[in-house]
């Protein structure tokens, strides 16, 4: 039974049949011309591209992901090392301190004495000098009433 | 070697086969089976996809896979029959694939519905003619690119391919009442579509 023998039983309509046997002409002519083209280069070629792009950007990728975290080691390494070299630095400050404290500490302890009696000293003259500084700084005002203490005192 | 011996009903022995010989045989049965159907294989799923790269990857990964399971084949169908049907099946692998890979575009490679149409043979024609069957053909691809997986697959069977009902119905696996059901929504939007009805 051909095409249009069976499109005839089942489609009552010459439009709709002439239209489906267009159809199927159409693609039996693309099919055929396609068909007798050689396309595996061009498949290849696309998916050897794709691939090759696809290897690139992993690679890439990987090695990015390498680098930071070389970079990321060899920065923690570096931040390690300083605060090593400051504790290090911070310890020996405090031994050396630790060592000279004792010896000030004596001779602090051996000067003492003389040291408290020249301060003593020193608080009596400046108080004397001040005391005197006063008493000739008097007010015009009462200059009578100096007079008189002075003359008591000589009294 | 390995010998196998075919035996008559009366206990007579005839000319011994060896495996090899008997796998020659298959492969070439396997061979003229290609050679055959090959093309119309194709031409289904270029109709399918309306992508000549893709249906030429499927029609090889048809073929691949049924040379895996030529020893499964028990002829209960036609080879043609049982062919479409992985071919069918690969159909719906990769379209459930490209879902899955949401952004692809699904149809990157697929021509368009007006550069589809622009095949047709010259045959014995008017430019006038040439122009108004250009024109249909366009409105079928238009239809068809509306229809359902299921509708599509059974009208290009039958429209395109050529096949009787009961191989559609083996082909896709559904009863011969679905295929016809099927058939007639898909024949009456190519009948509104050439009518300008939508």
């Amino acid at each position: 039974m051909s095409w249009r023998d069976k499109a005839a039983g089942e489609i009552d309509d010459p439009v709709l049949a002439g239209a489906l046997e267009n159809f199927k002409a159409s693609v039996d002519a693309w099919s055929e011309f396609a068909y007798s083209q050689p396309r595996t280069a061009i498949w290849t070629a696309r998916h050897t591209w794709r691939l090759a792009a696809t290897w690139a950007l992993g690679c890439m990728l990987a090695a990015g992901s390498l680098a930071d975290g070389l970079y990321e080691r060899h920065h923690r390494e570096e931040l390690a090392r300083i605060a090593a070299m400051k504790a290090a630095e911070q310890k020996v400050a405090l031994e050396r301190r630790a060592a000279e404290q004792p010896a000030a500490a004596k001779i602090v302890t051996k000067r003492q004495p003389t040291a408290v009696k020249r301060a003593a000293n020193e608080n009596e003259d400046l108080l004397a000098t001040v005391d005197s500084d006063v008493s000739r700084q008097v007010p015009a005002a009462m200059e009578p009433l100096a007079q008189m203490m002075v003359d008591n005192g000589t009294n | 070697m390995q010998t196998s011996t075919k035996v008559m009903a009366a206990g007579t022995a005839v000319k011994p086969m060896t495996v090899e010989a008997a796998e020659e045989i298959a492969a070439q049965d396997f061979a003229s089976i290609v050679e055959s159907h090959r093309p119309q294989i194709f031409r289904f799923l270029l109709a399918s996809l309306r992508d000549v790269d893709l249906a030429e990857t499927l029609t090889q990964e048809c073929f691949l896979k049924a040379h895996r399971n030529w020893n499964s084949f028990r002829g209960d169908s036609s080879a043609m029959t049982w062919l479409m049907r992985i071919a069918i099946n690969l159909q719906k692998d990769h379209w459930r694939n490209r879902r899955l890979q949401f952004w692809r575009h699904t149809q990157a490679n697929a021509i368009g519905v007006d550069e589809a149409s622009d095949w047709l043979p010259n045959g014995e024609r008017s430019a006038e003619q040439q122009i108004v069957a250009r024109e249909q053909v366009a409105q079928v691809w238009k239809a068809v690119d509306g229809l359902s997986a299921r509708q599509r697959t059974v009208f290009l069977l039958r429209y395109v391919e050529d096949r009787e009902l009961s191989e559609i119905a083996k082909a896709t696996g559904l009863s011969e009442g679905t295929v016809k059901a099927h058939l007639s929504r898909a024949l009456s939007r190519v009948r509104a579509e050439l009518r300008g009805i939508r």
